[in-house]
């Protein structure tokens, strides 16, 4: 965070360091989960950052944060329906875990459990000055879901964790160990009801051979703000698939930090942006590349309209032992309004010499011939417009070949349509 | 059937007239072709009847069963029963093809009334269709017009016309690109609509095509109007001593 200039606290940056002085005795944790808090809580009295610093260019959290909602203890979430069907659900309800389900092959352990009894502490620590999300949660996490995936385990059924909002404030923490050579895939679902303030940060370690799905879908209300974080490391000839679709909110910041540490492991990050209203969305993505032989792509399709802004920061790290490394990062945005916009930031680090790494980015309006095209059989222009958005993000979600999830991905796509077409 | 009365017609963007006061009836049951030379307008013609947004209408009507369709965008149109089979059909990455065919026969059934179709009730549609004009089915698992040959295409688009059973079909350069089976095939799918409550306007640059779609009149487009019209021995004529002597005359 910004230590160089000290303004005056903003009004939310007052009210999180109140919530944390409020709710400090009530959060669980040992005492050094309790130095890690306070460790966090000195970050945020720093202040919040601004678009000064790079890796908050696109989105000036300082600026945008503009009022912090109280915690709302009384609140009452429910889970909701799993996006596939069959899914072991696990549920945080107002920022606190529900009942454990038991899952064969894998521990299922409350966060709060884990952070009482420090075991989580080190996780707790931010990545660096800059990490308001991990100190945000940091200083005020309670509960979330501790998972451990045993070695060479398959999970037949996806796993789902859910957390959901009933206004005021959730701070919720996901930690998940993939053992060696296991297979899963995990759905993250961030919705609720209120105008709730969100953080949210899952660590994953995905073990050697081992291959994960992680499938993120954010549709908060239009006037909640969602602030979440996904932290990765991948083993040696694993596979880690994230997927993230943001479908609502009204303040939402996702970052990404993976750490292809292992040889021969492979990232592919997948993401469908749909916005809409006033709705400010920015998918930050640090990926290292630590190891040789270690392959990403990264492809973000953008749907935006009416006033929404987006961004999209793609950040590849290629340390000097990284050689043979294969890259590639493309970002695409179809403007359905005017007033909207999207910016997209591809940088590149590069210390290794035998390395292939692309980028791209376009922007486009819905072509004006294949509407023609399709209103000339009769299909309504509504129904058209439909029909070639869907066609724009299509690419990417048939390429997740799972039957169910390439349903469950277009529904929630028609849903947003139906809303905001 | 269809009617165009002295119309004129500009592209949007530069203000260039290209029709510029045709007038033309097309009766139910009838098959008309338009020919002319190159830059006389002929697809001009095709998408101000489609209702292509980039070109603007300044003067004239155009009715249709005594309707002016001026007003109504391309999909109203379509409803109504016009049917314009592209030169180029565009190719859209992503659309599947059966799934637009579906929404493309639904959305005209609903303009009509009618209940949409069973799934079955439409794949034995598409099946019969398809296999009437020699295509795989397999080519419509693609998206749309994706990686079809021109011929496909072609065929793509006259599948198109017999799934949509439109009142007026005007085939565009129907026959660029196709070699001499494949203009048969499509030829034949043409003539399988003919039909006495159904009207063809056949738009091409040569006389080959009508070998195998019969017209019942020609007309002859120069400089954005009917300069000539006659039956079908006036393509034969077009086709031995070119456009130069019809052109010369309308001079």
């Amino acid at each position: 965070m910004n230590m160089r200039e000290s303004p005056p606290r903003t009004a939310a940056e007052t009210a999180l360091v109140q919530s944390f002085n409020a709710r400090a005795s009530d959060l669980p944790g040992d005492g050094k989960v309790i130095a890690e808090r306070d460790n966090a809580v000195e970050m945020l009295k720093a202040g919040l950052p601004t678009r000064k610093v790079e890796f908050w260019h696109y989105t000036d959290l300082r600026r945008l944060l503009a009022t912090v909602p109280e915690f709302d203890p009384a609140a009452s979430a429910s889970a909701i329906p799993a996006l596939l069907q069959g899914s072991a659900i696990l549920p945080v309800l107002n920022g606190v875990a529900g009942k454990a389900v038991e899952i064969e092959g894998a521990a299922v352990t409350s966060v709060a459990e884990k952070l009482a009894d420090g075991s989580l502490a080190p996780a707790l620590r931010p990545s660096g000055p800059d990490d308001a999300v991990g100190a945000i949660n940091a200083a005020l996490a309670a509960d979330g879901w501790f998972l451990g995936i045993a070695d060479g385990v398959s999970m037949a059924r996806p796993i789902e964790l859910q957390n959901i909002q009933a206004g005021g404030q959730t701070h919720s923490r996901f930690a998940v160990k993939l053992g060696d050579g296991s297979k899963v895939a995990i759905v993250e679902r961030q919705a609720g009801t209120g105008s709730a303030l969100v953080s949210s940060v899952s660590n994953v370690v995905v073990g050697d051979n081992a291959e994960l799905l992680w499938l993120i879908v954010q549709e908060q209300p239009d006037d909640a703000t969602q602030l979440g974080q996904f932290n990765a490391w991948i083993g040696k000839n694993a596979k880690l698939t994230l997927f993230i679709v943001n479908a609502g909110g009204k303040l939402v910041r996702q970052e990404v930090r993976v750490d292809a540490k292992g040889e021969g492991g492979e990232f592919k990050l997948r993401g469908v942006n749909l916005l809409a209203g006033s709705t400010h969305c920015d998918v930050t993505m640090v990926l290292d590349h630590s190891a040789p032989a270690t392959n990403s792509t990264e492809i973000i399709r953008n749907v935006v309209t009416d006033k929404a802004e987006g961004a999209f920061q793609g950040q590849i790290r290629v340390a000097q032992p990284a050689q043979k490394t294969d890259a590639k990062m493309a970002c695409n945005t179809l403007l359905l309004s005017d007033e909207g916009g999207f910016s997209a930031k591809p940088e590149l680090e590069i210390f290794a010499d035998d390395v292939q790494c692309g980028h791209g980015a376009t922007v486009a309006e819905i072509d004006r011939n294949h509407l023609f095209y399709l209103m000339a059989r009769g299909v309504d222009e509504r129904t058209a417009r439909g029909l070639l958005v869907k066609a724009f993000v299509a690419e990417i979600i048939e390429e997740m070949e799972d039957e169910a999830i390439v349903e469950a991905l277009e529904a929630k796509l028609d849903g947003w349509f139906a809303k905001h077409g | 059937m269809l009617e165009i009365r002295n119309l004129h017609a500009r592209i949007a963007e530069t203000g260039t007239e290209i029709i510029r006061g045709l007038d033309l009836a097309v009766k139910a049951g009838e098959v008309t072709a338009i020919m002319g030379p190159n830059g006389s307008g002929k697809s001009t013609l095709s998408y101000v009847l489609a209702g292509r947004e980039d070109y603007e209408v300044t003067e004239g009507d155009i009715l249709f069963n005594g309707e002016s369709v001026l007003e109504m965008d391309p999909a109203e149109r379509a409803a109504k029963g016009i049917f314009l089979a592209f030169q180029y059909p565009m190719e859209i990455p992503g659309v599947a093809t059966m799934e637009f065919l579906k929404v493309a026969m639904n959305a005209q059934r609903k303009a009509r009334g009618e209940e949409p179709l069973k799934i079955p009730d439409f794949m034995r549609r598409v099946k019969e269709a398809a296999a009437s004009l020699s295509i795989d089915m397999n080519m419509l698992k693609r998206p749309l017009n994706v990686g079809f040959s021109g011929g496909e295409k072609k065929r793509a688009e006259i599948l198109q016309m017999k799934l949509l059973e439109p009142k007026l079909c005007v085939l565009d350069e129907t026959d660029s690109g196709l070699d001499i089976d494949a203009l048969k095939i499509v030829a034949e799918g043409v003539n399988a609509l003919r039909s006495p409550d159904r009207a063809i306007v056949v738009i091409t640059h040569y006389q080959r095509l009508l070998d195998y779609i019969v017209p019942d009149s020609v007309h002859v487009l120069y400089k954005g109007q009917v300069v000539k019209t006659g039956d079908k021995d006036l393509a034969l004529e077009l086709e031995k001593n070119g456009y130069a002597g019809v052109v010369g005359e309308a001079a």
